[in-house]
């Protein structure tokens, strides 16, 4: 629906502007038209027994098409997914990416519609980075593309001498596409259980157009090449970060504001971030059903350390505050730790004139006791045609840990994509 | 008996190069400065179609294409900025690898990538200049330049056409190389051919450049032509495979303003880096 007002928008605003032009036909004004996309099969299953979830992890054919358009004052972009889906067994369709972009002044950058946004410094962690994303997608072992969630929000970007400033408006808030039990079974806080397809969360997501919007802003400069940012974020916590007494999940308010450095350290690239999650709902932490607000911080490296082979390490935190008060009313459940410390390590190596490329992510919760690790080898057959296999393997000590959780969701699963 | 030949051509040939370079040292640097200014440095910006078609020992080909834009940052053959958008394959289109090359010794180039489909400015650690470039049996050094800091050269012959040029990395440790031998237009002073060795004089890898155009230009509102390269071919002699490099659509000395190499660009890249 919102895709649609979105598409809506677009085109009438295409439209006008090609009326206004009347000299050239529509079809000439955007005659450099690129289309592209591809087509691929996708299937994974499970390697632990799940009693809450089907045996295949995942189970898709799916075909994204891209079109690209400029024309004097504009680009234009769309791309959308179609796909069957076994795993629950329905066809599906997901706009990716519908927008214009614009230059109207030389200080300004202008980008409306639906759009993927990225910023800050982590690699595969994000602190300031509160667009959506879609751990699901991830963990079931689809492509790192799907990972990162459109945003239906208006991009206004000004370069000044002094500094650069985005400006994201998203007038109705999009949230992460968060575990639901559907494809991956997690921990129930209500039921104190794992749960899965018995128990699919259905969360009251703030929904009023202009009135639960979402503003991120990112103030950056470039110093000697070392990229310095401020961030601030006003809307919600992406993933449900509380429910209501009746054990319904919602998304209560969240300002975030944070800073980020990153650039050459050594022979490699080095990073920090940190950022303070002020959750506004339980400001002193004494509500158990609402997440109590939290510091987080990250270190990173990372270099080449052989022939097309490179490494980054991370160093990531996430501090609790108020975590007195959080002890105190909590009722129920084993309490939360209040540092959660994670570290991870990234390898990528490059092979056989760099079509074969094997990258190991891994991340581990010394304080949690879990891990998770996802190994994938891919290779280019043709420039066409790639050959994937990959896995999510998870461990832990518990069962209501960030990755303990997921631990029978551990799965293997093979791709081959034809692309155009 | 050919290698004893071979080994004492090569015995006489240094020995003479290093009689040579004794009084001539200078000439020797002067023609490498000249012919580093001329394969990167010409005009103050350029921008082209890089096509390079790669051909294994099987037949198998493979087809990398990319725009790029270049500008320096002074008038002395020193630091350039970099902007590469690729065309094909698939799997990388629309991505951009931007450099900030910097020639001075022991500082590393700035680099980064941007995906597209992620949205993402990745900052790249910059590692061994000695890598293939996007798959290709060009190196990253043959397409922004070896350092000529990085080696010694030595005049060892000069023929009717070329200079031919024999260089020793500095630092053998840090190439693949033991030396290379440059053949340069005495003309144009363009390399024409490079041929690299191995221990034990043994050709591995040669770069031949194939086609040149005289590409015009203005400098100063004078017109000019600037002598380009505008195919090349690279061979892996050790893999058996071959990279042909075509370079077309070439433009020199266009106005690049700098903004353009930073990450607003980088994020949105300008039109006449697309078209």
């Amino acid at each position: 629906m919102k895709c649609c007002k979105v598409l809506t928008i677009l085109s009438i605003l295409i439209i006008q502007q090609s009326l206004w032009a009347e000299e050239d036909s529509l079809f000439e004004q955007f005659a450099p038209l690129e289309i592209h996309g591809f087509y691929e099969l996708r299937g994974g299953y499970r390697i632990r027994k799940d009693s809450y979830e089907k045996d295949m992890s995942i189970m898709e054919n799916r075909f994204q098409l891209e079109a690209f358009a400029y024309n004097d004052w504009a680009d234009f972009k769309y791309k959308g997914d179609v796909w069957g889906d076994w795993v629950t067994e329905q066809a599906d369709y997901d706009t990716r990416e519908a927008w214009l972009f614009t230059r109207p002044t030389d200080f300004m950058d202008v980008k409306i519609g639906r759009q993927i946004l990225t910023w800050g410094t982590g690699e595969l962690v994000f602190l300031n980075d509160l667009f959506p994303k879609d751990w699901q997608s991830f963990f079931i072992g689809r492509d790192a593309e799907y990972l990162k969630a459109p945003s239906d929000a208006a991009k206004f970007s000004f370069f000044t001498d002094i500094v650069n400033i985005d400006v994201v408006y998203t007038p109705q808030f999009d949230s992460d596409r968060y575990i639901t039990g559907e494809y991956i079974s997690y921990w129930n806080s209500t039921k104190q259980r794992l749960a899965g397809r018995d128990a699919i969360i259905h969360a009251d997501k703030p929904n009023r157009w202009f009135r639960d919007d979402e503003v991120a802003v990112r103030i950056y400069k470039n110093v000697n090449n070392y990229e310095l940012a401020l961030y601030g974020y006003k809307g919600f916590w992406k993933n449900p970060g509380g429910e209501t007494a009746s054990g319904i999940s919602i998304f209560p308010d969240l300002n975030v504001y944070g800073a980020s450095i990153r650039g050459q350290l050594g022979k490699g690239i080095g990073n920090a971030e940190a950022a303070y999650y002020q959750s506004k709902d339980d400001e002193n932490g004494s509500n158990p059903l609402v997440n109590n607000s939290e510091m987080r911080y990250l270190l990173g490296y990372s270099q080449e350390i052989g022939k097309d082979f490179t490494a980054g390490l991370q160093y990531y935190i996430e501090q609790m505050l108020d975590y007195d008060a959080y002890k105190k009313s909590l009722t129920s459940g084993p309490a939360k730790d209040q540092y959660r410390h994670v570290i991870t390590l990234q390898l990528t190596k490059l092979l056989m004139n760099q079509n074969l490329e094997l990258v190991l992510s891994s991340y581990y919760s010394p304080s949690d006791k879990d891990a998770y690790l996802r190994p994938n080898i891919k290779y280019k057959y043709t420039d066409n045609l790639t050959l994937e296999a990959g896995a999510n393997i998870f461990f832990g000590d518990y069962e209501n840990t960030f990755f303990g959780q997921l631990q029978n969701n551990t799965n293997i699963y093979t791709a081959i994509r034809y692309s155009f | 008996m050919k290698t004893y030949i071979l080994l004492l051509a090569l015995f006489v040939s240094d020995q003479f190069g290093v009689v040579k370079a004794e009084d001539k040292v200078p000439i020797a640097d002067e023609i490498v400065k000249k012919a580093n200014h001329m394969s990167l440095y010409q005009g103050s910006d350029s921008k082209g179609k890089i096509t390079m078609t790669i051909t294994d020992k099987q037949g198998r080909v493979r087809k990398r294409e990319f725009n790029m834009l270049r500008k320096d940052m002074d008038d002395n053959d020193h630091d350039q900025k970099y902007y590469a958008y690729f065309l094909t394959p698939a799997d990388v289109r629309k991505m951009v690898f931007m450099v900030h090359k910097h020639t001075e010794l022991e500082k590393e180039d700035d680099r980064w990538l941007y995906m597209p489909s992620l949205d993402l400015v990745k900052r790249i650690a910059s590692g061994d200049k000695r890598t293939s470039f996007v798959g290709s049996d060009f190196l990253y050094e043959d397409i922004s330049g070896r350092n000529i800091n990085e080696d010694t050269h030595e005049l060892t012959k000069t023929t009717d056409e070329y200079y031919v040029l024999k260089n020793v990395p500095k630092k053998p440790n840090t190439v693949e190389f033991e030396y290379y031998i440059a053949y340069i237009d005495k003309k144009t002073f363009l390399p024409m051919k490079m041929e690299y060795y191995k221990k034990g004089a043994r050709l591995y890898r040669v770069i031949k450049s194939s086609k040149i155009k005289l590409i015009e230009a203005k400098e100063n509102d004078q017109k000019v032509s600037y002598p380009t390269v505008v195919e090349s071919v690279a061979r892996d002699l050790e893999s058996g495979s071959t990279t042909v490099m075509n370079y077309s659509n070439v433009q020199y000395n266009i106005g690049i303003e700098n903004d353009i190499f930073t990450e607003r660009y980088l994020r949105r890249p300008p039109r006449k880096v697309m078209r």
